[in-house]
């Protein structure tokens, strides 16, 4: 096909890039990284206070506010969004519905984002990180940014439904969807489902704020909050996971083993998930919530959308698996793993990524939301354990790693220091790995409370108490992995930023001959009858299953030996 | 492959197996556990909890804490009551009152509210448990300290600038 002004077609993959989408990605992945930059510094502060108390205890909450609002937020939101203009527009070769609402849900969400930014470097009383509840309150221009940039975000999604929309009325693409965007559309189907919950919450803080209501119900908020929280966590996971999919496709020309197996999974997310919130809400007074109603919440319907992960975990595997027996790595159980393309950082990426979420971050939370078990659990270091297992290890080591194919695929300039990059994923990976097994011990062994910035000193109060010195090892074991982590985030940011500010320009030519993925991208149209069996994956799955019901057990056990409580 | 042919086509006995096995794991056994615990488990979340007026629940421990009151340490009152007996704790920024003595193996009912905005109920060192509070609930749940032995609190869920000034102690003697 022709190249033009308005469109052109991509030599490696094949799909019809039209230059409105490619600007909107562009525009969203830079505003995603700058976030990530910020939460990054940011990081430094919160890292080395928890660590060994080296900055003082005030001072902490700004700068926990700022790490996790651009990073859990704004790094990741404004990708997920880049994410949908590339599934919606790219993947379905049509040009995005309208760029004009792209560009506005852009500036809607840029807005939302610095003025939440102003908030809390100016007002103490904005210092909150993501239990923002009642009667503690936020100055009102707080929640308008929250409101501003959750308003642009929900427009970015709804500009997705018109392009997938215009993509079959104008039939460049018929069937079904392949399935990375059945993946992103369900991921923004779920976005819309929170967004609108998170309406329910943050409209009322601000007009509470601002004075206009008198007062909010503390318990209801907090319920209602996590009626938003829980499903925003659950777009991260269906994203994460369609990229993941991507992935497998773009490093070893990858498939999943069972399209229609995939795609019920994902459905299971959104049969079940905006239900499973009362995992956060497992130790609330149990007149308030009762005990019926979290065992239906957190038992069954929770362990729904676990079972669509489950599955998950065994078909993204399972899709490199085909991919690589495909390219002909099919001796033994193995030989597709090890011989992989590991000089690939998007490889590495994705390999570390579904193993550190899987076995770190999936578990975790399932033993956290386990009702009894999360006496042990809540409000400890264990849950900040758990979610930098989820989002940091899992979703931002994948949105990294697919940023080894935006740069040149979508910027077409050849990475800066490709030799670093290989190094990145493994830096980042182990080192978020030793935080996360510390902080879960720390947590659940020793109760080490989460958000407490001056654990060494208690200020010097007369109640203050010391700790046992496994707990000054294993902060160790924190800070070194920290650390790591640390310097892996910014190899990243700067590859990133020499590459788009100074990489060399590629022609079609060198993408085609650097770039080539191994099979087209897309549905190879093979029949499942054709693919090749993946024991390998099978045998990683009995792995991890039996790992996941022996700590499930141990969590069990370790409370079994706690005073009696409930009886 | 026509489009849409997906839907028609096997699954392979491997997959099926594991869809099989993560189902038997997730949905039956996770959720199962949770009742299991709750029919032979000695550790539940389960108690009642009432709406109550701050200013009369403050009141209320410090009735408390007038009639079993033992000495005084680091300018909180140290409460001694009677094995099996209703005891009373009160989290307020940035405290909790006030410090409980109880006997080890001995039932008691704690009853305990904030009095003005979310805490954490943590008995952090050495580590027994958590709970959640909030302003104008009073839980009231039966437990039973096991093992004697000093054990500090710390507030867990963040209450303000300030947070981190929110202890609290429970000694258990033999
Ligand atoms: C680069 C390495 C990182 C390090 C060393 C790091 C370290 C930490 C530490 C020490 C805390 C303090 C927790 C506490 O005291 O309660 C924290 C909190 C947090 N981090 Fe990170 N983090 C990193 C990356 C990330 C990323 C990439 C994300 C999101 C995608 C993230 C999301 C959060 C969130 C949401 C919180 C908690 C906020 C809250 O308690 O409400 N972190 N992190
Ligand atoms: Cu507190």
């Amino acid at each position: 096909m022709a190249q033009s002004a308005e469109a052109r077609t991509c030599p490696v993959t094949g799909f019809r890039v039209h230059r409105a989408a490619e600007d909107l990605v562009k525009a969203n992945a830079v505003a995603a990284v700058v976030a990530l930059l910020l939460g990054g510094l940011a990081a430094i502060v919160v890292l080395f206070t928890r660590w060994m108390g080296a900055f003082p205890p005030e001072t902490f909450y700004q700068y926990l506010a700022l790490h996790a609002w651009n990073l859990l937020i704004f790094w990741i939101i404004f990708f997920e969004i880049a994410l949908l203009h590339f599934a919606g527009s790219i993947m379905l070769n049509t040009r995005p519905a309208s760029p004009t609402a792209g560009w506005l849900a852009f500036a809607l969400m840029v807005l939302g984002a610095l003025m939440v930014e102003r908030a809390i470097l100016t007002n103490p009383l904005n210092h909150l990180s993501f239990q923002p509840y009642p009667p503690l309150r936020g100055t009102p221009d707080f929640y308008l940014g929250t409101i501003l940039f959750a308003g642009g975000a929900l427009l970015g999604v709804g500009v997705f439904f018109a392009t997938v929309h215009r993509a079959y009325r104008e039939g460049t693409h018929t069937g079904p969807l392949p399935l990375v965007v059945f993946g992103a559309f369900v991921a923004a189907v779920l976005a819309v489902a929170t967004l609108l919950v998170g309406a329910l919450v943050f409209v009322p803080a601000f007009l509470w704020s601002a004075g206009i209501l008198p007062e909010l119900n503390p318990f209801l908020w907090k319920v209602a909050y996590w009626g938003f929280g829980h499903p925003s966590q659950q777009i991260n996971l269906a994203a994460t996971i369609t990229v993941w999919y991507l992935l497998s496709q773009l490093t070893v020309g990858g498939r999943t083993p069972s399209e229609k197996v995939s795609r019920a999974a994902f459905v299971l997310y959104l049969v079940a998930i905006n239900l499973g919130s009362a995992h956060h809400l497992q130790t609330e007074p149990s007149g308030a919530l009762s005990v019926g109603w979290k065992w239906i919440n957190t038992g069954y319907l929770m362990h729904l959308a676990v079972l669509g992960s489950m599955i998950h975990a065994f078909a993204v595997p399972g899709s490199v698996e085909v991919g690589q027996r495909l390219r002909g790595y099919s001796r033994g159980l193995f030989d597709w793993l090890v011989r992989g393309p590991w000089h690939n950082p998007a490889f590495s990426s994705l390999v570390l990524s579904v193993a550190l979420f899987g076995f770190l971050g999936g578990t975790t939370g399932v033993i956290a939301g386990t009702e009894q078990l999360n006496m042990k659990w809540h409000n400890t270091t264990a849950i900040m354990g758990h979610f930098h297992g989820v989002v940091v290890a899992g979703t931002t080591l994948a949105f990294m790693g697919i940023t080894w194919y935006v740069l040149p695929l979508i910027f077409r300039r050849r990475v800066v220091g490709e030799r670093w990059a290989r190094w990145q994923p493994w830096l980042f990976g182990i080192g978020v790995g030793l935080l996360v097994l510390a902080f879960l011990q720390l947590g659940v062994r020793y109760g080490l409370p989460r958000k407490q910035p001056d654990i060494f000193r208690f200020r010097g109060l007369p109640l203050a108490f010391q700790w046992p010195t496994e707990v000054y090892a294993l902060l160790t074991v924190a800070g070194i992995g920290g650390l790591l982590a640390l310097v892996g985030g910014a190899l990243f940011v700067a590859l990133v930023v020499a590459t788009v500010l100074f990489g060399k320009r590629l022609t079609d030519d060198e993408l085609r001959r650097e770039y080539a993925v191994p099979a087209a991208a897309g549905n190879p149209g093979r029949s499942a009858k054709e693919l090749p069996a993946v024991p390998g994956t099978f045998v990683l799955c009995l792995v991890f299953a039996a790992f996941f019901v022996l700590v499930y057990l141990g969590n069990y056990w370790n409370l079994s030996r706690a005073w009696p409580i409930g009886g | 492959m026509a489009p849409g042919a997906w839907w028609e086509e096997p699954v392979h006995p491997l997959e099926r197996a594991w869809v099989g096995i993560a189902a038997l794991v997730a949905v039956v056994f996770f959720s199962a556990m949770m009742l299991v615990w709750h029919a032979l488990g000695q550790q539940n979340v389960r108690g009642r909890a009432y709406r109550v007026d701050p200013k009369a629940y403050q009141t209320e421990v410090e009735r408390f804490v007038q009639q079993y009151r033992v000495g005084e340490e680091a300018g909180q009152p140290v409460v001694a009551p009677p094995p099996g007996s209703d005891v009373y704790m009160l989290a307020q920024r940035f405290r909790f009152y006030p410090i409980l003595r109880l006997k080890a193996g001995e039932r008691y009912v704690l009853h305990v509210a904030s009095i003005d905005y979310l805490h954490g109920f943590s008995i952090t060192q050495p580590h027994v448990w958590n709970l959640q509070l909030y302003p104008g609930y009073e839980w009231v749940i039966p437990f039973t300290p096991r093992e004697p032995g000093t054990f500090h609190m710390a507030c867990n869920d963040f209450c303000g600038v300030g947070h981190e000034m929110m202890l609290g102690k429970i000694v258990v003697e033999r």
